[in-house]
């Protein structure tokens, strides 16, 4: 009975969390412009999706926005945690104490300020795209600096003493000695990264160029408007962007399942 | 470049000027253009303003009513959920847990926009029930953030510490009450802490349904829109207070339960 009642629970919550997105993804594939209403298979949403300027645009934009976000937040992060780490603890409780800051202000907060800061008080142009990269930056790189650490405290230290013991300079004791050790939180801090720049419309809203749109930013506006066509590309674009998300969750549970039998079976 | 060497300890340096140049300073910059007036001249005009003014004030109570309502639905059913994930007989409960947080990982708006269609097809006109609406629609969007935390301190709690409270008679509700609940604390205070905030001040969310009354964050919103940097800086300056209290507030709360577990 008690059995019974928990899977009852789980199966509400489930059904709440996935039912909207798997309803409106099934109703991608129909030439219907809201739920309720099936008409007929079709698939002109997908084919918008792909072929509709304003929306590859955004789409290209965002990814690649993304993508250089979380190049610079890796670097900063992973070099600041390494730094902070071997570093004196006054310098490395300052960093501690200033990296929790953009995780747990507001964004509305963190993009007003940079906002006021570059582009009010030193007349910075929005349409150099600086201050939209900055911005996001400043708010992916501390949950980098927040995956690389653990992997630091983990780590071997010895191994980094026997590189150099070996003859290696500090450099390449760093690059091939620690670096390895530490690889696994750069990945997940990477992969943070790009999820939260996906995800952002606050910081991105303050600090982008007036004629460039994120996906947040995009479809925000587009529920505003009524152009039908727009929005049920959208749909799509939701039915999609799940897809890979199972995809990338499903591949990543292998990956880390094959690595603890790897490590069972040493 | 033989005599340069790379001590591993300033590698932090780049990391620590881009926090005080883009994390401190524009704080810095807020809290300047919100106590001063248009001609640089230090005021407390606009602070005063928002806690006299009635509208400024509503504002302020509605949002901490909505972000109470949503803390509270969260709490609620995210509970149950990490308990029965932490504790129930599933095998391979992190891949569980994973189905739970992998909505997280959708763009926010895209997932928004697809219940408000439902909620649109259940309700016919979304402007009837604002309130709800957003209440429902921040569940959907906040309840991962909460599941987390409270399914990491679930699974750190000893289930032998549960077993020796029915071993000692208790039932589940004083378990619950007694054991569970308090070894938990700082699980719920860090899933209030993800969830409380972004209610006060996700406007957007309130945008899509069309919920045209304001919260904190449509305060900035709109003054943005309007070049009043003074004003739109000193909503942040008191929004940037209330995040300073939380986290003492927080901290204390976190080193009392600290030290009773070291006396257990």
């Amino acid at each position: 009975m008690k059995k019974y009642g928990q899977h009852i629970i789980i199966w509400l919550v489930l059904a709440f969390l996935y039912l909207p997105i798997l309803i409106l993804s099934f109703y991608s594939f129909t030439d219907s412009t809201m739920i309720g209403s099936v008409r007929g298979f079709s698939i002109h949403n997908y084919i918008t999706l792909f072929t509709e300027p304003a929306l590859i645009r955004m789409m290209f934009g965002t990814l690649s926005l993304a993508v250089v976000v979380a190049v610079l937040s890796v670097l900063l992060g992973t070099t600041g945690a390494v730094g902070a780490y071997y570093g004196k603890k006054g310098i490395r409780r300052t960093i501690e104490i200033f990296n929790q800051v953009p995780i747990v202000n507001a964004d509305v907060v963190t993009g007003f300020s940079i906002c006021v800061f570059m582009i009010v008080l030193l007349h910075m142009d929005k349409n150099t795209y600086i201050p939209l990269i900055i911005a996001q930056t400043a708010l992916c790189t501390p949950f980098v600096y927040l995956s690389v650490t653990p992997r630091l405290k983990m780590m071997d230290d010895s191994l980094y003493e026997a590189a150099m013991d070996l003859g290696c300079n500090p450099s390449q004791a760093l690059r091939k000695a620690v670096l390895p050790q530490i690889a696994p939180g750069i990945v997940s801090g990477f992969m943070t990264a790009i999820t939260l720049s996906l995800d952002d419309y606050f910081v991105a809203t303050y600090t982008k160029p007036a004629t460039f749109d994120t996906i947040s930013t995009y479809v925000v506006n587009a529920t505003r408007g009524a152009q039908t066509s727009i929005k049920t590309a959208l749909w799509a674009l939701s039915a999609v962007l799940f897809v890979i998300v199972v995809l990338a969750v499903v591949i990543a549970n292998l990956r880390a399942q094959n690595e603890e039998e790897e490590s069972a079976r040493l | 470049m033989r005599n340069f060497h790379l001590d591993r300890r300033q590698l932090s340096i780049p990391y620590l000027i881009y926090l005080i140049l883009f994390v401190v300073m524009p704080l810095l910059v807020v809290l300047y253009y919100g106590f001063t007036d248009e001609n640089g001249n230090i005021s407390f005009a606009n602070f005063i303003i928002f806690f006299t003014n009635s509208k400024t004030m509503g504002t302020l109570v509605y949002s901490v009513a909505i972000a109470v309502v949503v803390t509270v639905i969260c709490l609620l059913l995210a509970y149950p959920v990490a308990y029965i994930l932490a504790k129930g007989k599933y095998a391979r409960k992190h891949s569980f847990l994973m189905i739970f947080v992998l909505p997280m990982w959708i763009n926010f708006t895209l997932r928004i926009t697809a219940l408000k269609e439902i909620l649109t097809m259940l309700e016919g006109n979304l402007a009837y029930h604002p309130f709800v609406n957003t209440v429902i629609c921040m569940v959907y969007d906040f309840l991962p953030f909460m599941i987390m935390p409270l399914f990491n301190a679930l699974t750190k709690l000893d289930s032998s510490i549960i077993e020796a409270g029915y071993d000692l008679g208790a039932d589940f509700p004083q378990v619950l009450k007694r054991v569970i609940l308090p070894l938990t604390v700082p699980g719920i205070i860090s899933g209030i802490t993800m969830v409380f905030l972004p209610a006060m001040t996700n406007y957007v969310v309130l945008d899509m349904v069309y919920n045209s009354t304001y919260i904190m964050g449509s305060l900035i919103g709109s003054y943005f829109s309007s070049y009043d940097w003074n004003n739109g800086s000193i909503i942040s300056a008191i929004l940037l207070m209330l995040i300073g209290f939380f986290a003492i507030f927080t901290e204390r709360i976190m080193n009392r339960v600290e030290k009773e577990e070291q006396r257990i």
